[in-house]
């Protein structure tokens, strides 16, 4: 079985016709456990995300703030492994039809085996992986493997990115750009800055790859302001917030649903 | 007398690492975008410095100076007769200001901040000795200084806790995963995404993405330089081996790069074994690990099948790591450097075997070295001559010792096990 690079293109693409930009999930799988992370990225789809990202959780998660630490350190002390990240990958993206991406450290990748994970991702339904901790340079034999089994490889680019190095990272993407609007670790934040627009404007000069804005975007104002100048905005720590913070695991699923839906009328509100 | 060249001699082979920062298979750049700019830069300004007399003239100034290179060689014949008889001598890095090698990058990467325009430093530390050296930098330098460190560390090293606030640092104890130093680092690189503007990294040890492991590498190769020299003024000949404990493993290569040309010079690295490697709770990486990628370089990491970093443990807080600089695991895969395990127990027998024998109180980390040298002596025999690196001193470690040994207990007395 292939992966399903294309149906993330399309859906891209589908979002760009409607004059939208595309809602991007993240949830780590195993959080709170793995079915109820396969439950409540499905119902983030069904509220209204276009696209999932799938994340592998991580003893070390270097990029990542308190909040998706602790997701994070609640799915590795229910003992997920790489073969439950797979299976949610697989089950979200067969219960919704949707594109379902992997986002995740390289070291585990590199341990499992970079042509392994690719062809076991690609056999789950896959549409492809974020490697953040991964350089364009040292991204050879992944993109090679990637390419075989029909996986996007998302790379992320910073606000610190020349615009010489933007060019060369975007020549060795697929699927979409992930423009970390921000400098620092995943978090929600109150304001989404100014820096965004920018890095957006700067990396469109070097690609047609539709380009999405993470890192701080909590609410579907911020969303709409996102939005205004980008083709995806990514949201991940508020989702996973949603959760910890409900009374219980069912709530926590329907207030995650409720945010995508409400940041899914952020997302076509741009302008 | 030193020449002023001793003190900032890059790697004279000029072979390694690559210009990608391999040593080998081992060492690269696994980093995040945002911090690929910033380590350019670290890497760019580091060139310009190497290029750049004043800045050599600069550091060996600070050194000879306010640190007080360089350090001491001591013959310790009483700690000796422990060792199969063998000759050994120990390089004082204990001696140096702040008390351990440490204080050799540090100085180096605070000028490298300077010219780089940055006003503030932050840093990680375990047994506190690189956060106290990098908080006397920036008492000096007039930076702004965060230094994290895992929140059992600030425990066990509370006195380096209250010498850094003493300097003007703000200590962040980090209570995620194992609460201790790789943990810390973490919380550093964290720290350092989201300030890199303003904000120079200073890595303590010779892991981390390149060209850190290189760099500070350069910093403490005086260490072996001046040793080198040393040994063959006072023994009139270079040692059969030398010894130095490793977790990041920043003193074990300042000490070793000097030899590593004599080829008949047995390199031992000592890893902290903990309760023992086969109790699992050690920190032993390059017996008992596997090749990976921890803190943005290919190196030997202590990992599980899916890639998930093993939480470490020794009594020693400067050697509780998971992982090793790239240039360590190097050295092992080609045969030139040898590393074994040393568990607790040992460490502390070595530690208090030193104490009572020559009046020299260890750091526990260091204490790891005089363990394995103790071991080694009995292998080479009469006729051998070890060179040690006694890292640091043992000060901050009083608690731990006092607690190990019934130190605090009326009356307490301290049982000589070797006479």
């Amino acid at each position: 079985m292939s992966g399903t690079v294309e149906l993330l293109n399309r859906t891209l693409a589908a979002a760009r016709a409607e004059d939208r930009a595309a809602l991007v999930g993240y949830l780590p799988a195993g959080f709170p456990t793995v079915a109820d992370g396969v439950a409540t990225a499905v119902a983030m789809i069904e509220g209204g995300c276009d696209i999932v990202e799938i994340g592998l959780p991580h003893s070390d998660p270097v990029l990542d703030g308190p909040v998706i630490q602790t997701a994070d350190d609640i799915a590795l002390r229910g003992g997920v492994r790489i073969v439950d990240v797979l299976r949610t990958v697989g089950e979200v993206h067969a219960a919704t039809g949707a594109p379902v991406l992997c986002m995740t450290y390289w070291n585990p990748v590199d341990r499992y085996g970079a042509e392994r994970f690719a062809a076991d991702l690609a056999e789950a339904g896959g549409a492809g992986c974020i490697l953040p901790d991964l350089p364009v340079e040292e991204s050879g034999a992944w993109r090679a493997a990637a390419e075989r089994h029909g996986l996007a490889t998302v790379f992320v680019v910073a606000p610190s990115s020349r615009d010489e190095r933007l060019a060369t990272i975007t020549a060795a993407g697929s699927g979409f750009v992930y423009a970390a609007s921000l400098m620092g670790v995943t978090g929600t934040r109150a304001s989404v800055g100014a820096s965004a627009e920018d890095l957006v404007r700067r990396t469109r000069a070097t690609t047609d790859l539709p380009v999405c804005v993470g890192l701080g975007v909590s609410n579907a104002t911020q969303a709409a302001e996102v939005a205004a100048f980008a083709d995806g905005v990514i949201v991940g720590s508020a989702f996973v917030k949603r959760l910890l913070d409900a009374p219980d695991t069912a709530s926590g699923i329907e207030a995650a649903r409720h945010l995508a839906g409400e940041l899914a009328a952020g997302v076509r509100k741009r302008g | 007398m030193a020449t002023d060249n001793d003190f900032f001699i890059p790697d004279p082979e000029g072979l390694i690492p690559t210009p990608a920062g391999y040593f080998g298979a081992y060492g690269g750049k696994f980093i995040p975008e945002a911090l690929v700019a910033a380590v350019d830069e670290v890497a760019a300004e580091y060139e310009k410095a190497k290029a750049d007399p004043a800045f050599a003239a600069e550091l060996a100034d600070l050194l000879v100076n306010y640190t007080g290179r360089p350090s001491a060689l001591t013959e310790v014949p009483r700690f000796a007769e422990h060792a199969g008889g063998a000759r050994v001598f120990l390089k004082r890095e204990d001696l140096n200001h702040t008390g351990s090698h440490k204080i050799n990058n540090v100085l180096g990467q605070a000028l490298l901040t300077r010219r780089m325009g940055k006003t503030r430093v932050i840093a990680e530390t375990g047994a506190g000795q690189h956060g106290v050296a990098t908080a006397t930098a920036c008492a000096l330098f007039g930076l702004e200084c965060t230094v994290y460190m895992g929140e059992i560390d600030t425990e066990r090293q509370a006195l380096n806790v209250a010498r850094m606030r003493m300097l003007g640092a703000e200590v962040v104890a980090v209570k995620s995963g194992s609460r201790t130093l790789k943990d810390a680092i973490n919380e550093a690189f964290r720290d350092w995404v989201a300030n890199v503007e303003s904000t120079h990294y200073l890595f303590g040890t010779v892991a981390g993405p390149h060209p850190f492991p290189a760099l500070v590498r350069d910093f403490h190769r005086v260490i072996g330089v001046e040793a080198r020299r040393q040994l063959l003024e006072r023994a009139g000949r270079l040692p059969d081996a030398v010894c130095a404990c490793v977790g990041g493993g920043s003193n074990a290569i300042g000490i070793f790069h000097a030899f590593l040309p004599d080829e008949d010079v047995r390199l031992v690295g000592l890893e902290a074994a903990g309760h023992g490697v086969a109790s699992g709770e050690h920190a032993a990486t390059l017996t008992a690990g596997d090749p990976g990628i921890l803190h943005g370089s290919r190196s030997y990491v202590l990992q599980d099948e899916d890639g998930q970093i093993t939480e470490p443990y020794s009594i020693s807080a400067g050697l509780d790591y998971p992982g090793i600089g790239p240039e360590h695991s190097y050295l092992k895969d080609v045969g030139r450097a040898e590393y074994r395990p040393v568990t607790d127990d040992e460490a502390m027998q070595a530690l208090r075997l030193l104490s009572r024998t020559e009046g020299i109180i260890p750091a526990i980390e260091s204490a790891h070295a005089l363990a394995g040298a103790l071991q080694l002596g009995k292998e080479l025999g009469p006729e051998g001559l070890i060179l040690i690196n006694l890292s640091g001193r043992g000060d901050k470690d009083m608690d731990t010792a006092a607690r190990y040994f019934g130190l605090y207990e009326a009356n307490a007395v301290v049982e000589e096990d070797a006479k």
